[in-house]
């Protein structure tokens, strides 16, 4: 049921962010100890270009990524088929992306 | 039809990497628009990470991490049975995926409590 484009999309988001995650694991592993505030996050990322790139690429594959997990799931554990699947990929995809915009925005731009 | 061969480990390792996306998938929107509000409501994004003091969601935590690690873990055992000339180490392979998962997360959570 998946076209070839979204398979690809799949794979190669997943591919993107390997090094994402396993940079997003060892930058928790860190930030986590002595706990957590929102001056002590922003200490971290505002200002900082990397961070920006490092967050906004992994914001980008992670709305891809999510969107076409979750239509093959409505597809074989929901039984959505045609345009409802495609419409709520979209709407999956472009609502993770906005969402994850404005955290990168949030917590880099200074 | 076919009965789908559900006693097979490696359906268990289809079924977690499904159910662990399916999961991350549903909590990300939340993380993302708790993020969102650093700037704009920097109070309420306290008031989260106070309540992220409690034992019971630091245990949470661990399980997100965990889902994150063994996702990944799972997505790299698909990319190799897609993409590499390999063919019959993936049991190995999918149990090391939950072993590294649950090292991670493991570390993490020692470092959280």
């Amino acid at each position: 049921m998946l076209d070839l484009r979204l398979y690809v999309a799949q794979r190669l988001s997943a591919l993107v962010m390997v090094p994402l995650v396993l940079g997003h694991i060892a930058v928790m592993i860190y930030a986590i100890q002595g706990g957590l505030s929102t001056a002590e996050i922003l200490g971290r990322t505002q200002g900082s270009l990397l961070w920006f790139l490092f967050y906004g690429t992994f914001v980008i594959a992670v709305s891809v990524h999510a969107a076409i997990g979750l239509r093959v799931i409505a597809h074989e554990w929901g039984g959505l088929r045609g345009r409802v699947l495609d419409w709520l990929m979209w709407v999956v995809g472009a609502g993770l992306l906005t969402l994850g915009a404005r955290a990168v925005l949030a917590v880099t731009v200074p | 039809m076919k009965v789908p061969p559900r006693s097979h480990p490696l359906w268990l390792a289809f079924l977690l990497h499904r159910l662990s996306g399916l999961a991350l998938a549903l909590f990300l929107p939340v993380h993302l628009w708790l993020l969102s509000q650093a700037v704009t409501s920097p109070a309420t994004l306290d008031g989260f990470l106070a309540f992220a003091e409690h034992p019971l969601v630091k245990l949470a935590e661990f399980g997100l991490v965990f889902l994150l690690a063994v996702h990944m873990g799972g997505g790299l055992r698909l990319l190799a049975l897609e993409f590499l000339p390999w063919s019959d180490r993936h049991k190995t392979y999918a149990a090391a995926a939950i072993g590294a998962a649950l090292f991670l997360s493991a570390t993490f959570f020692l470092r959280a409590i």
